[in-house]
């Protein structure tokens, strides 16, 4: 049972709230009758399903009734960001790893004696 | 029935009972008494009832190994009615109350025979050598067929008590909480957390699934061994922190709540037993009301801090299930809090000092300790100097090897072992006991922690798994106390301390002072990792060392899953079936972990590591139900005409949450018979539905045109005011999803109908396409299904009927098929819509809510003279499809487009905008000649009589019945009546390439190996050209 | 779905002044004696009048009422004002908020760009043209005051009865008075609101749509029922 902040009520509220939606930022190609029919079976009918971050479509079906968006994380259920329709989100897989490259730099920077190996089983 | 034993093992004096109230109970049928404060199970070992069981796999006898959660045998069966049967009761956790009456699960032996002798009767006896790990899947692999009847017995043989057979009179609710702390477990490190929360003003919530709160407190004895907490013992300090969280507005105090399990996002339920501690069934409130016999707390948290302590876990060692053999905890905590003696000579076998409380409270108990075996070779610590000054016999580098006994303990069998070289050192030593308590050291109940997928991690210092706190999954999860590992109560006490001061803050409180109590030292000295006990045999040959009390696994059979391949230890679990059920592992995980890395020849974190899943202790049904049963099972939705129908005698289909009249039988009238009466009404006099249902949107905005244009298949751009026009709507994948009338009530103001069960999906969907695609668009949509009540009055008297309560001029010039008017409806301001689900002349009536039901009495008041009849949800499919109208839903499945649904008219090529669905129409598979499309059926008629005849809805159509089985299936059924108007039966279906194929004949294999015969056509049965609308 | 850009409401509020919206209003309500005499409340079967002064719970229907779906964009000029001057109370722009008068007039913040108008059932009408005279651009008034009703919670226990049936946070500092939400509630949704708290005693109001009415009906008195019910008729 998620706890999810709705960014146009700006508080967080019960997942029984809210609805989801799919994959987040499937754009509808602007000339359909130009696409061709891989192109268009792209757009209807496949989707990521990543093991880790997922730009999600949720609605706050009991509230506001807006869509927007969820950065979650399909393993952990961890939820990075929620993000208003138009907008782009600010974490994604890539920042992710970015900064975690940037941390385990700074890390091994800073000392070689005490590293931090984490959990490393699957 | 007679028999009453009176209490022998229960000691003098001590204890946290009342020893002035005695209550009445009986176990299998034999009374006793207990004392106030008792559990059941501190009853039953008063009376010195030893065997509450046999075990579900051997048959052997079982006691109590136990005093809490982690209790694997004393599992009961509770209640003196059979509406009031509870199984799977831990004796440990249930109070005493007078008349309770509790059984032992014996069904399975009778179940376990069963199973034998039907499927194996070469095995011919029970359990031991022919029933190893995965005994079940290596029998009941093949044939795959019979798995079905094997499966019936197996479940029976693997139950744990039985279900009761009446329904349950008690009633159960929930109650969503909201707090900023969660502490979850009431022993020191709870209480303490909770307090510097509390003070800080955060709202909190403690629970704690014992009777009582104060966790380990409770079973300290008082003597001069405990601790003192600021120069108080403990009971006092629990007393006055209690005293002090009671006290304040925003600390809810749960005892008997059990937090089950942990959900994502700090999302906790608790299991609180509200009456189970009174009476079998609970007792009415102070007002005579009823009241909820548990309650699942559904609790979001801000930060929970789970305190769970730790569970003692015994050693493994030769019939270490015998009765008489326990946890060193249990024994204590039986004796300083129940007042009870576990028995009277007992043998310790230990690997730490804390353990050794077992056998001081027994000495000062005045009971005999026979031994104290020692895995360490020096051991030294404070308890173990006091146990030395009693002049407790020590036995070191030792440990009790094997139990003696059947039905109780008479013996241990202790020798010296080399834990490294796993065997047997010295000579082995006969002690005569009735008792054996063991101790292998303490794992910290991280269940809860585990829950979201978090997994334990093992520590080396501990020697068990920790909570995996910083872990992604446990985010505002904090542990404290045992739970995490600290065991000096000065440790536990500073560590609870920091987690409420940081749960305080993460809660954005000011942390208010608090001082951690000081304690008065206490000396241990550290523990020597000791799992499974070696034997003078080898493992498997030894007599039986249990692992899993509840799943009856022992060591052997551990090391036999290692031995054929079974490595992880999730694989290990499965196979031997450790850990399952209600049990999750609380006693014998870590020691099976154990057991399988020393076969394995590795460490235990090399093994894996272990996850729970919740509910950590089983959980009843109707906590989990709350009050969402009987007539609040669901929503049911009505009309603003519900009364009447009721007082009419009308049968209600479900659509959806709707109940809707679906006929109404006059006197002993069946449906069919009630059905035929409606539907001749209707083509011959008037009739009127109530269409109340159907999801009404209004919509407004300079683009609602537009807007219709890109969400609808057909064309808007040239719909004038005042008209209406039927919409079609599709995915964008080109499948039909609904349809309705919609009406053009103002340039930019348009009143938009869905199916009854679309609605909210469709102004969902709208707003979709609105807030992600096209917000460009001036338009606004409210939904307004509840605000209008709807009556479709429609036959070939309709429009005289309809003149005696408007005001509307209904001259068939003046208002034509597919308008709309507004004027006064009896007195009563609404619309009439010109339109037809039915073939006839209709107009659909529609008035505020509020006024509904007064409308529909008056049209009945104004109808007698023209036959009106009321029809329902049946009659009005018949109509339909006898006009060949489509029911989206009924008639479609998400895979139809307009097209296979022969509404090729309803599709606007040439709109500008690439409507929703558009794209996808020109997709190759969208235009196969092969698709299913829609045509009708009817029935061949051979001989009198079969004009009865009605296909069945969902029935699969073949071109050539004759073909070998699997025969090609190239359609199905999906609307399929009788029509007294036409005669016979007839059908609408899909069929391959149907349109092409009207006139031919199409089969249908039936149940019973008869086939029938139907004839394709167009799917239009019934005046055909419209005519009998437009009159 | 895609990214829609941002809609800036200044570039469409010249070109929408101009035209007034033409959307088909009735006069809803009938004769005041037609009204009295024809009218069914949703919750008219249920609510039947019970005495206890004891009693935890206090359960009233306030029937009739005149409810207004109200939608647009605060952003534009001249919106806010408008609503102020039809209603004579200010919008709500604060999220779950709502302003309420002695007159029996509320606006309820629902959404972004949708608020919840209750006013006495026979002004109504009056309200809904006052708002299309005053409002221009995008905006939609809808009347839906048959599809609606409101039941007052109120006693001692009105806090348990809620938290037995929502997950909705109904704890003073979490949903102090003027706070109003959309709710999951039972199996069901409706508005939730503190309206009042005098001399420590909350009254909420559940805005309840009436086909769901007898099942929430029976919910709230079948949770109300271990502290006694008064309904006041």
């Amino acid at each position: 049972m998620m706890h999810i902040f709705c960014p146009y009520c700006g508080e967080l509220r019960e997942e029984e709230e809210f609805h989801a939606k799919g994959q987040a930022h499937i754009e509808r190609p602007i000339e359909p009758e130009a696409c061709s029919d891989a192109e268009w079976g792209d757009y209807l009918f496949f989707r990521n399903n990543p093991r880790g971050i997922h730009h999600e479509l949720w609605i706050h079906a009991v509230g506001c009734r807006k869509y927007f968006n969820i950065t979650r994380h399909t393993v952990t259920y961890e939820i990075l960001e929620t993000y208003r329709m138009g907008e782009q989100p600010g974490i994604t897989a890539e920042t992710l790893a970015a900064e975690q490259l940037a941390q385990s730099a700074a890390a091994s920077a800073a000392s070689s004696t005490t590293q931090q190996t984490g959990d490393a089983r699957p | 029935m007679t028999e009453t034993r009176t209490p022998s093992r229960r000691t003098s004096s001590g204890g946290r009972i009342n020893r002035e109230t005695s209550l009445n109970f009986t176990f299998n049928g034999k009374r006793y008494q207990g004392l106030a404060g008792d559990t059941l199970a501190s009853a039953l070992m008063a009376n010195g009832v030893d065997v509450l069981n046999a075990s579900f796999k051997y048959a052997r006898p079982r006691g109590l190994v136990a005093a809490g959660a982690e209790e694997p045998n004393a599992i009961l069966q509770l209640g003196s009615t059979e509406s009031g049967q509870v199984p799977n009761v831990r004796a440990t956790q249930q109070a005493l109350y007078d008349g309770l009456e509790a059984h032992a699960v014996s069904g399975w032996v009778k179940s376990q025979k069963d199973l034998m002798s039907r499927f194996l009767p070469q095995v011919g006896k029970l359990g031991g050598k022919f029933m190893p790990p995965g005994f079940y899947y290596k029998t009941f692999m093949a044939p795959a067929s019979l798995w079905m009847t094997y499966e019936k017995y197996i479940r029976k043989a693997a139950g744990l008590g039985r279900s009761p057979l009446e329904n349950d009179p008690d009633i159960y609710d929930h109650l969503h909480q909201h707090t900023d702390v969660l502490v979850i477990g009431s022993g020191p490190a709870g209480l303490l957390a909770a307090l510097v929360a509390a003070r800080s003003g955060a709202r909190v919530i403690l629970c704690d699934e014992q009777e009582e709160l104060g966790g380990s407190l409770l079973s300290m004895s008082g003597d001069c061994l405990d601790q003192t907490l600021d120069g108080q013992p403990a009971s006092e300090w629990r007393d006055a922190v209690l005293a002090e969280l009671a006290a304040c507005d925003d600390v809810l105090l749960l005892p008997r709540t059990t937090a089950n399990g942990y959900h994502d996002h700090n999302f906790v339920t608790l299991h609180e037993r509200r009456t189970e501690h009174q009476a079998d069934i609970a007792p009415v409130n102070s007002r005579g009301a009823r009241q909820a016999r548990s309650r699942l707390h559904r609790v979001r948290a801000h930060r929970v801090i789970m305190a769970t302590g730790a569970h003692e876990r015994p050693l493994v060692y030769s019939h270490n299930d015998v009765p008489g053999n326990m946890i060193a905890g249990a024994v204590t905590t039986y004796l300083t809090r129940f007042g009870v003696a576990a028995g009277d000579k007992l043998v310790l076998s230990v690997n730490n000092d804390h353990a050794y409380r077992a056998a001081l409270a027994w000495k000062a108990a005045g009971r005999d300790v026979v031994a104290i075996a020692d895995a360490r070779s020096a051991p030294s610590g404070a308890l173990v100097e006091a146990a030395r000054a009693a002049g407790i016999r020590i036995i070191t580098g030792a440990a009790v090897i094997e139990a003696r006994g059947d039905r109780r303990v008479t013996g241990a069998r202790v020798a010296a072992i080399d834990i490294d070289g796993f065997k047997v050192t010295g000579e082995v030593e006969e002690l005569v006991c009735d008792t054996i308590a063991s101790s292998g050291g303490y794992s910290p109940v991280v269940h809860l922690a585990a829950h979201t997928g978090a997994r334990p991690v093992w520590s080396d210092e501990v020697h068990g798994f920790l909570p995996a706190l910083g872990a992604p999954m446990l985010k505002g999860f904090d542990a404290c106390g045992a739970a995490n590992g600290s065991f000096s109560l000065e440790d536990v006490l500073v560590a609870a301390y920091a987690s409420g001061v940081a749960a305080v803050e993460a809660c954005e409180y000011p942390v208010a002072d608090t001082i951690v109590p000081a304690v008065s030292a206490l000396v241990e000295a550290p523990m020597l990792p000791l799992y499974q006990v070696p034997h003078d045999k080898p493992t498997a040959r030894a007599p039986k060392q249990f692992v899993d009390l509840q799943n009856d696994v022992t060591a052997a059979g551990i090391e036999l899953a290692t031995r054929e391949g079974f490595e992880s230890i999730e694989h290990v679990k499965r196979y031997t079936a450790m850990g399952f059920g209600t049990d999750q592992g609380k006693l014998g995980n870590v020691n099976g972990m154990a057991v399988a890395a020393r076969c394995l020849g590795q460490t235990i974190p090399d093994t894996g590591t272990t996850v729970f899943r919740p509910n950590y202790t089983p959980v009843t049904f109707g906590a989990i139900v709350g009050r969402h049963c009987g007539a609040l099972f669901d929503p049911m939705r009505y009309t603003a005409m519900q009364e009447w129908h009721v007082a009419q005698g009308a049968k209600f289909e479900d659509v959806g949450q709707w109940k809707r009249p679906w006929y109404y039988p006059q006197g002993s009238e069946d449906m069919h018979a009630a059905v035929e009466r409606e539907c001749l009404a209707v083509r011959e006099k008037v009739g009127v539905l109530d269409a109340s249902t159907l999801g009404k949107i209004d919509i407004t905005g300079r683009d609602a045109r537009e807007f219709l244009n890109r969400i609808y298949t057909n064309a808007w751009a040239k719909l004038a005011v005042g008209k209406a026009r039927y919409g079609l709507m599709c995915h964008d994948d080109g499948m039909v999803m609904d349809d309705g009338v919609t009406t053009c009530l103002a340039e930019d103001h348009f009143l938009m109908t869905t199916t009854t069960g679309g609605a909210a999906a469709i102004l969902e969907w709208m707003e979709l396409w609105h807030q992600t695609e096209w917000p460009e668009l001036d338009v606004q949509m409210t939904s307004v299904t509840d605000h209008w009540a709807t009556l479709t009055v429609t036959g070939p008297e309709a429009r005289a009927l309809v003149g005696e309560l408007t005001d509307i001029d209904l001259d068939r010039d003046n208002f034509k098929f597919m308008e709309v008017r507004e004027g006064m409806i009896a007195d009563i301001p609404g619309r009439i819509f010109r339109i037809s689900f039915t073939g006839e002349l209709s107009y659909e009536l529609n008035v505020p809510a509020n006024y509904g039901q007064y409308v529909w009495e008056t049209l009945f008041a104004k109808g007698e003279k023209y036959g009106l009849t009321p029809y329902g949800t049946e009659t009005m499919h018949v109509l339909r499809a006898e006009k060949g109208f489509i029911i989206v839903g009924q008639d479609t499945d998400g895979s139809m487009t307009p097209e296979d649904l022969g509404m090729q008219w309803c599709v606007g090529y040439n709109k500008p905008y690439s409507w929703i669905g558009k794209r996808a129409l020109t997709r190759p598979d969208t235009r196969r000649d092969d698709r299913k499309q829609m045509i009708g059926l009817i029935p061949r008629r051979k001989k009198a009589g079969d004009e009865r005849i009605v296909l069945q809805e969902g029935a699969q159509i073949v071109f050539d019945p004759d073909h070998a089985i699997p025969m090609p299936m190239v359609g199905h059924v999906t609307s399929s009546y009788y029509s007294p108007t036409l005669g016979h039966g007839f059908a609408l279906a899909v069929v391959k390439g149907g349109s092409a194929r009207i006139g031919e004949t199409v089969f249908l294999p039936q149940a019973d190996g008869s086939t029938l015969e139907a004839e394709i056509t167009a799917p239009v049965f019934y005046d055909k050209k419209g005519a009998r609308q437009n009159v | 779905m895609s990214d829609a850009t941002t809609l800036d409401p200044q570039a469409v509020t010249d070109a929408d002044a101009a035209t007034r919206s033409q959307t088909s209003v009735i006069d809803q309500r009938p004769a005041l004696d037609v009204h009295l005499q024809t009218a069914r409340s949703p919750l008219a079967h249920l609510f039947t009048a019970r005495a206890d002064a004891n009693a935890g719970v206090v359960l009233e229907e306030k029937a009739f009422l005149g409810h207004l779906m109200l939608r647009g964009d605060p952003a534009q000029s001249g919106f806010a004002e408008a609503v102020e001057v039809a209603l004579g109370l200010a919008l709500p722009l604060t999220s779950s908020t709502l302003n309420l008068n002695d007159a029996g007039v509320s606006i309820q913040w629902l959404a972004p760009d949708e608020w919840l108008i209750i006013v006495p059932g026979e002004e109504a009408f009056a309200f809904e043209q006052a708002l299309h005279e005053q409002l221009s651009g995008r905006y939609q008034v809808v009347n839906v005051s048959g599809g609606q009703t409101v039941v007052s919670l109120s006693g001692a226990q009105a806090r348990q009865v809620l938290m037995k049936s929502t997950p909705t946070d109904v704890h003073p500092r979490a949903f102090p008075v003027g706070r109003g939400v959309p709710a999951v509630f039972a199996k069901a949704t409706l508005i939730l609101r503190h309206v009042s708290a005098k001399e420590g005693e909350s009254e909420f109001e559940l805005v309840i749509r009436r086909s769901f009415a007898d099942y929430l009906g029976r919910w709230l008195l079948d949770a109300s029922e271990e502290f006694g019910v008064c309904i006041k008729a």
